[in-house]
């Protein structure tokens, strides 16, 4: 199949600031590619040149076969775009609003489903001013349904929302994206983009630094398991043989490639000695471990 | 493109009213102030623009037919393009397969359809209670269009010139109030000192007043031309600053 989304080289500088500096990455049709990265990597200014509303510096990006900059109606029919601010007439209900922005496209989705997939039946006679954040966010993304895209941009969808409404939210992108919609996602969410990403890009300072699934991005499945527990007083030392730095009021932690062994033999010292093993732990590098080692590493 | 313009213009008409408070005043506004500038300064006579004289309450029902096609245009698009750019909505707009010339168009043709309604009121309004005989219709059309399209075009370029949502009433106040007080709209004419009578020429409001005063109280001709060909140059004045400077987006 091919590419949804192709960007190579692409970069754009604002006078002397090189906010985007040549970035090349994919994304496939169907799936959800998330661009992780803290505020002010970078990650709007891609989003922007890839909706049509920012003109690309050098490089070049190919958006459904198209250059967005080009700024086609017809090709503007095939997006829905979410972007971090955007206003909707407050006077409006909320299915007015989906139908006004519904009756822009030349193949829209019935309002009633768009309602439905963002939530939102009960409150469609509703005003939208009236309207919770958390709603008026689904409304940025029931508005963005409207024309029934084939590619979805979500530029920080979430921020803002409390923790149940951020599942509920990820949820309905997930269905979404099980209707072959492709969805492009900036993030500085790592929970949001561990759940949501098929593929994930780490940006820091205008650069990718890293790309691919977020199970294994940065080699995180290869990465060696830490293991973490806490040693009470009067317990006989940890032989040398574990190599552990201990840390303070006891608690150990242990790096091993081959965790499995090393377990059994920290189990089997811990139960000869009579020794317990309080909060025993053992966690591969998290994504945001796996993150924060890429863009600190970048940091000058 | 025609009917996704008059199906647009019914989006913003829905929300205009629905907007309550807004929308009472932009009709009670005019309302209000013919009674109370008539009550007030109605008393005398006054030559108006076309040389014929007649009762200062009479000259008030033009004058603020002139006032509530500012307001309704120039202020109000002012005001609310700002409002939508700031939030938003213009971004979004352009972002979707209706061109955003479109989305703005239908506002213009909204606020010019609200003007013609202001007029009609106004012009009622004199009829019944001041003794003012109808305008001749097509110079009181020709002015209302030409004088409308024009203060819209300058409220999309004024837009421009106003850095946030917060700044656009004082900006525009700042602006629009001082001109309508020197172009014969609250003050009757014969007032100003001859500079300031001078410079109210430069200024389109007090063409659009002269027009509109002729089409009440002609003398010879209904239609003034050269107020109206004034107005039309500031339009396009004004649409080709818009379209230089316009910003879809808040400014960062």
């Amino acid at each position: 199949m091919s590419a949804a989304i192709e960007v190579a080289a692409l970069s754009k500088n604002y006078g002397p600031i090189q906010a985007v500096r040549g970035v090349t990455f994919e994304v496939r049709q169907g799936e959800i590619f998330a661009l992780l990265g803290p505020n002010g990597a970078g990650k709007t200014t891609i989003a922007e040149m890839l909706e049509g509303y920012r003109q690309a510096t050098s490089g070049s990006a190919m958006v459904l076969g198209a250059d967005p900059w080009e700024n086609d109606p017809a090709h503007k029919g095939r997006l829905g775009i979410v972007m971090q601010s955007t206003g909707v007439d407050p006077f409006l209900t909320v299915r007015e609003t989906i139908e006004m922005y519904s009756g822009f496209y030349p193949h829209p989705r019935p309002s009633d489903e768009v309602l439905e997939l963002v939530d939102l039946s009960a409150k469609a006679g509703e005003k939208v001013r009236r309207l919770s954040g958390g709603q008026q966010r689904r409304l940025d993304v029931g508005v963005a349904l409207a024309g029934d895209p084939e590619l979805l941009f979500l530029d920080e969808p979430t921020s803002g929302f409390d923790p149940s409404a951020r599942r509920n939210f990820w949820d309905m992108i997930k269905a979404l994206a099980s209707l072959d919609t492709t969805v492009f996602l900036t993030t500085h969410n790592m929970d949001e983009a561990q759940y949501l990403a098929d593929r994930v890009g780490i940006i820091n300072e205008g650069v990718i630094v890293a790309e691919g699934d977020p199970e294994t991005i940065g080699a995180r499945d290869t990465a060696e398991t830490s293991i973490q527990f806490r040693l009470g007083a009067g317990a006989p030392p940890l032989p040398a043989t574990f190599g552990a730095a201990t840390f303070a009021e006891g608690t150990v932690v242990l790096s091993s490639a081959d965790p499995t062994r090393v377990l059994n033999d920290l189990t089997g010292w811990a139960l000869d000695a009579g020794v317990s093993l309080d909060g025993l732990s053992v966690s591969r590098p998290s994504l945001e471990d796996v993150y924060l080692k890429l863009t600190e590493e970048q940091d000058p | 493109m025609i009917g996704q313009m008059i199906r647009q213009i019914r989006y913003t008409n829905k929300a205009f009213w629905r907007n309550s408070a807004a929308a009472v005043f932009t009709f009670a506004f005019p309302v209000i102030f013919v009674v109370l500038l008539s009550a007030v300064f109605g008393g005398g006579e006054v030559r108006t623009a076309s040389g014929v004289v007649v009762a200062t309450s009479a000259f008030y029902v033009p004058a603020i037919c002139v006032f509530a096609v500012v307001s309704a245009c120039f202020t109000n698009i002012a005001m609310s393009v700002t409002i939508q750019r700031d939030s938003g909505v213009l971004k979004r707009v352009r972002g979707t397969p209706l061109p955003a010339g479109a989305y703005l168009a239908a506002r213009v043709a909204h606020s010019v359809l609200i003007s013609a309604l202001l007029v009609a009121i106004c012009t009622v309004l004199g009829a019944v209670f001041y003794d003012v005989g109808l305008p001749s219709l097509p110079a009181v059309t020709a002015a209302l269009v030409v004088g409308a399209a024009c203060f819209c075009s300058l409220g999309l370029a004024m837009t421009a010139a106003i850095p946030d949502a917060h700044a656009a009433s004082p900006i525009v106040n700042a602006i629009i109030l001082p001109v309508l007080l020197i172009s014969d709209v609250f003050v009757p004419p014969g007032h100003l000192p001859d500079w300031l009578n001078k410079v109210s020429l430069v200024f389109p409001v007090r063409h659009f007043s002269d027009a509109m005063q002729i089409a009440f109280f002609p003398s010879g001709s209904t239609f003034s031309w050269p107020d109206l060909a004034i107005l039309a140059a500031w339009g396009v004045a004004g649409l080709l600053l818009a379209s230089r400077f316009f910003s879809w987006e808040a400014r960062r």
